[in-house]
């Protein structure tokens, strides 16, 4: 191999490690100077400058590693310097602000900023699973496939190995703290969206601000500009920076511009509706009071301007993955913006014109570029390559890079001649530099066009994916449409925005295009996997994140993954944090390779957002601890809060679950006691949270016939029903009472997790299925606060307080009117209805008033129950007393239960059709051994039973027997539903379904409770526990 | 997430409605024995234009008919229930009425 020597100049820079030397130049750069910023890495303080990211600082300290790579923990340095960064993810801020995964390449630098790297162990220097590559050979693309799925998954192997893999392929940890910041959500309407700040964007806003529209600008770096902050180009004669500064201002001043620096578009979705996600606090040690870290945007654009640029592309030659091997746009930005000098020797290799501004701009900047090695034949457009010459750099035509050289980071790079195909020709030189800027070409970002549903399509000229027909109402502009020179971006910029404008309706405006010097380029050459000679030892990585190698692709196609998908999920390509930003293109080039197709064949995998990684704070905004979900309260609710109940969620609502007599009272014995208190004397509950729905018209009567299982007409006004409602399919859906309180007046009730489902059921059948019926309906949940005084004593207590006589002659059991509180009483008077219904099974009335009043009366009810001992009673004594009762609720009504499964059978009318009368005849719904209600009671008398429990026969085995040797799992004939303790009969009850249970009464089965540690035998019992006759409700 | 147009209301985000179900759906006449098995579960899963309901749950609540391409989200027309049929063609598309979805 001969040394590559150039035609000498003045004395060659050495190419000892960079932290011996400064590499920020003494000026130029667009940061300030004036403000020195102190920062750590890996615990090592350092300084940078106000305008850097994390990862120029760094570059500017001379650091050269940053990271591990995720597989086989190869030394990686910064490689990019914007969104597509796959190696520089570090872990930043500390405690419960530490966030994992950031790209130091996006981290704006600020005072007192904490980075450290990731996925190395002990340190970045000496990383004891860099012995990983040792191994690499025998850990290919499909590893964990071959060796833990299949016939190894039956084995103990995976879960052996498992956590030692997980934490070796890994990327950062984060912290199991809360986080203590506030994330925002907006949402915005315009006329025009631009996403992207470059030339192309400020330009394609501008224009459509002209339109006098609302515009929005977003873009995802510090400040707008984009790469004219990292080139060196003018427009109309002014520096492009400079003109990206004015164009700012002078958006900035219109007042129909909304501009979102540092706000990442990361997901197109339908009817034009993009989220972004602006960092307005993540430049900062920690946010200002009152702001939040980060604010999700929903914009909803009548029309969008795609400016989101297009990123470069590596090449693929073995070891190419050492620090010190960048893009070469990244290298020439570092230069331009931060004043960075990446390297003091430079070697470039490309298969485009546009890596040739870097070497012009580093021999600027200072550095010795040692040779441009340009895969084309024919080379760069002639201005480029004069510009090269004029310099005294040598241009190499038709080479290829072969490896990078070096152990640690890059020492120098051998090339190779290579022929029209590609194949190398001739012997292998090599050259001295401390930097490789390659470049494969620029693909355009096409994630958000992709997300809308659009297909790319393969450009041979461009060797690159461009937007297809739109499917949206957008239109891409600049580079990420292909059109990569600077008066392409501006007069693309220009069109769009004024088309974008129009087509949301804004008229024309006059408005000349900014203009640039029209650069001609040369077509790239299509080539990105470079040649690799017999005995060259190295991998030629294409994925840097996911550690895939161009001979992992090549297994992939040998082994019949050739779809792009199937690759991907195969080998990892194109996953991760970064999702193939830098490499997709090169692994779909290697596999049509590999096919023997073109690119475009192999197409693209799927686009999905986001573009880049979101926090999930940020997209869980506010919505989060007690704002989670809106909390329901009834109007007794601070009464209940005062009085020092337990709570228990109800849907949204939070009712009262006990009223402890003292602390220290348990959950059981507060019910039990509850119970007692009702069976015994008095107790008053709130069921305000009951659905009332209000239904009137001449067709009431009618309508519910329809909706309920059993018969309305004949109900008298004043006068209450059990109803029991069907689903179509024939499953009971839902019961509850419903009163008459007119000749056209109901009041249906619900029970409270279906108080909403019931409600759009109705509209759904009287707007959409039968219009013609005359009823109209509405729901009146809230309007009316409800409360169940129960107990032998609570006509008594009544009396002292309602206007009507209640006399069982006057007033019986489901009797219903209205009724007022304290007729007469100067400002205590209340208008009320009353209901005599009861759940618990004792003497009990409902009483609803309108909300307002709901405290009022509650308390009065109260005052006049003290005599009773009155008690309130919650969720658990209501629960408790119904189990005994035997009426079913949610756990029974639990949409595979039939009206005769729950013994509710003669309740169906069959004088009349109602929803689900047909289905429910259906042979199975009808079969006599289905799972029926029944009551359980534990055979020792003091077992308790458990909710969900599965019954078994008495005497079924212990265990399933072996499956695999043809044994049998144990039959389940029934399961427990629900659960309570009977103070009457002094031991634990329950109800349940079981297969034939109504003629198995008396009979004896198990219970299983493997959840509960629980196992016992249960009777079988009449699902009624007290009171069977139901004399006490009469009474 | 779409934008659907309410005859009442006007257009609204989807997150205002409540998807009900396939629009051109008949349920069998009070009273009938037959077609209820085929009312319940029978579907097609039609790829492109298809009719459905959407309840305005958090509006006006009423139903509303939305016909819409499944492929593309495209809505094409919405309206009362009823008043909306599943043929593409009588509609002619930039005419339709719910056309506001923002498609190119």
């Amino acid at each position: 191999m001969s040394e590559y020597r150039k035609s000498p100049r003045s004395p060659l820079p050495s190419v000892a490690p960079p932290k011996s030397r400064p590499m920020r130049v003494a000026d130029g750069g667009r940061i300030d100077r004036t403000r020195r910023l102190s920062f750590t890495f890996d615990g090592v303080a350092m300084t940078g400058f106000e305008g850097d990211t994390l990862a120029s600082a760094l570059l500017a300290n001379g650091v050269d590693l940053v990271g591990r790579s995720f597989k086989y923990h190869r030394r990686r340095g910064i490689f990019s310097n914007g969104p597509e960064e796959p190696n520089a993810l570090v872990r930043l801020r500390v405690g419960a602000r530490m966030e994992p995964n950031t790209r130091a390449t996006m981290v704006p630098l600020y005072d007192g900023l904490v980075a450290e790297s990731q996925n190395r162990w002990p340190t970045l220097a000496h990383d004891i699973q860099a012995l990983n590559w040792l191994i690499a050979p025998w850990i290919p693309a499909g590893f964990y496939y071959k060796t833990f799925m299949g016939r190894a998954a039956n084995t103990r192997l995976w879960m052996w190995f498992e956590k030692s893999i997980r934490r070796a392929a890994g990327m950062g940890t984060g912290t199991h703290e809360a986080d203590p910041d506030d994330y925002d959500k907006m949402t915005a309407h315009c006329e025009v969206l631009v996403i992207g700040g470059g030339p192309s964007g400020l330009a394609a806003a501008r224009a459509a601000a002209a339109g006098g529209g609302r515009v929005v600008l977003v873009d995802e770096r510090e400040d707008f500009g984009g790469r004219l902050l990292m080139d060196r180009e003018t427009i109309d004669g002014e520096e492009g920076a400079a003109w990206a500064a004015r164009m700012r201002a002078e958006l900035a001043a219109l007042s129909n511009v909304r501009l979102l620096p540092r706000t990442t578009a990361f997901g197109y979705y339908d009817h034009n509706r993009i989220g972004c996600v602006e960092r307005v606090s993540d430049h900062l040690i920690e946010p200002e009071p009152h702001r939040p870290r980060q604010r999700l945007w929903s914009i909803r654009a009548a029309e969008v301007v795609l400016a989101t640029g297009a990123i470069e592309q590596p090449l693929a030659f073995a070891d190419n993955d050492l620090p010190g091997v960048m893009l070469a746009g990244a290298v020439r930005a570092y230069a331009n913006q931060y004043g960075v000098k990446v390297g003091e020797r430079i070697v470039i290799a490309t298969n485009n014109d546009d890596a040739y501004r870097t070497a012009c701009d580093l021999d600027d900047a200072g550095a010795w570029v040692e040779a441009v090695v340009d895969m084309r034949p024919k080379g760069a457009e002639p201005t480029l390559r004069a510009a090269i010459k004029e310099r005294g750099i040598d241009i190499l035509h038709g080479w290829a890079p072969v490896k990078a050289q070096g152990t640690k980071r890059v020492r120098g790079l051998a090339i190779l001649k290579i022929d029209e195909t590609g194949k190398p020709v001739g012997n292998q030189r090599a050259a001295s530099c401390d930097i490789v800027a390659i470049s494969g070409g620029w693909q355009p970002t096409l994630h958000l066009f992709s997300q809308t549903g659009a297909k790319a399509v393969w450009d041979d000229a461009k060797a690159c994916f461009l937007p297809g027909p739109p499917r949206q109402r957008e239109r891409s502009a600049g580079a990420c449409a292909g059109r990569f020179t600077l008066s392409e971006c501006l007069e693309g910029g220009h069109a769009a925005g004024l088309d974008a404008a129009e087509k949301a309706g804004a008229a024309r405006p006059t408005l000349a295009a900014p203009r640039a010097e029209v650069t001609p380029q040369n077509p790239p050459r299509a080539i990105w996997e470079c040649p690799k000679p017999v005995n060259t030892p190295g991998k030629r990585f294409v994925d840097l994140q996911d550690d895939v190698a161009v001979s992992d692709i090549q297994l992939a196609h040998r082994e019949g993954y050739v779809s792009v998908e199937h690759l991907k999920r195969y080998t990892t390509l194109g996953m991760g944090t970064d999702q193939g930003k830098t490499s997709n293109i090169a692994g779909f080039a290697v596999m049509a390779a590999a096919r023997g197709v073109e690119i475009g064949r192999t197409g693209t995998t799927t686009f999905r957002p986001p573009y880049t990684p979101v926090a999930l704070g940020a997209l869980a905004g506010p919505e989060v601890g007690e704002h989670y979900a809106p909390l329901r309260r009834t109007p007794m609710d601070s009464w209940h809060a005062e009085r020092g109940c337990t709570w228990i969620d109800a849907g949204l609502w939070r009712r009262p679950r006990t009223y402890p007599a003292h602390e220290g009272e348990g959950l059981f014995d507060a019910y039990i006691r509850e119970t007692k208190a009702v069976r015994g004397s008095l107790g008053l509950c709130d069921v305000t949270t009951l659905g009332k729905i209000d239904i009137q018209g001449p067709d009431a009567a009618e309508f519910l016939n329809r909706l309920y299982i059993n018969g309305w007409k004949t109900l008298p006004v004043g006068k209450a029903r059990y109803g029991l409602m069907l689903r179509e399919d024939g499953l009971v859906l839902d019961d509850g009472t419903t009163s008459r309180l007119g000749e056209t007046h109901f009041l249906m009730t619900t029970t409270t997790a279906n108080a909403v489902r019931i409600m759009a059921w109705i509209e759904y059948y009287l707007q959409v299925v039968w219009p013609d019926l005359r009823v109209k309906a509405t729901s009146v949940t809230e309007q009316w606060a409800a409360m169940a005084i129960a107990g032998p004593k609570a006509r008594e207590c009544l009396a002292t307080v309602v206007d009507r006589d209640l006399s069982n002659e006057a007033f019986p059991f489901m009797a219903c009117g209205p009724c007022v509180i304290d007729k007469g009483v100067a400002g205590a008077e209340i208008p009320a209805r009353l209901f005599r219904i009861s759940f618990s099974g004792e003497l009990a009335y409902e009483l609803n008033v309108p909300a307002d009043h709901g405290r009022a009366a509650w308390e009065r009810l109260m005052a006049a129950g003290a005599p009773f001992d009155i008690v309130p009673y919650g969720m658990e004594a209501l629960g408790n007393m119904r189990i005994e009762k035997g009426h079913v609720a949610g756990p029974e009504l639990d949409g595979r239960t039939t009206a005769e499964d729950l013994g509710l059978g003669r309740m169906m009318s069959s004088k009349k059709d109602f929803i689900g009368a047909q289905l429910a005849r259906r042979p199975d719904m009808t079969r006599p051994d289905r799972k029926q209600l029944v009551g359980l009671v534990p055979v020792d008398g003091k077992t308790r039973l458990g909710q969900g429990a599965q019954l078994v026969a008495a005497d079924a085995p212990a265990r399933a027997g072996s499956l695999a040797a043809g044994g049998a799992p144990v039959a389940m004939i029934g399961h427990v539903t629900s659960t309570g303790y009977s103070p009457e009969l002094d031991h634990p009850i329950a109800l349940g379904l079981v297969e034939n249970g109504r003629a198995r009464h008396e009979e004896v089965i198990a219970m299983r409770d493997p959840v509960r540690g629980r196992e016992t035998k249960v009777r079988i019992v009449a699902p009624v526990f007290v009171d069977p006759e139901g004399e006490r409700l009469h009474g | 997430m779409f934008r659907i147009e309410c005859p009442w209301c006007g257009t609204r985000d989807m997150v205002e409605f409540t998807y009900v179900g396939d629009g051109t759906l008949t349920r069998p006449a009070l009273g009938a024995r037959t077609g209820h098995f085929e009312h319940v579960y029978l579907r097609a899963n039609p790829k492109g234009t298809h009719v459905e309901l959407w309840h305005h749950v958090a509006g006006c609540r009423q139903h509303v008919a939305v016909k819409r391409d499944t492929l593309t989200h495209e809505i094409l027309a919405t309206g009362g229930p009823g008043e909306v049929t599943a043929a593409r063609d009588d509609v002619p598309k930039g005419a339709a009425k719910g056309e506001t979805g923002g498609m190119a």
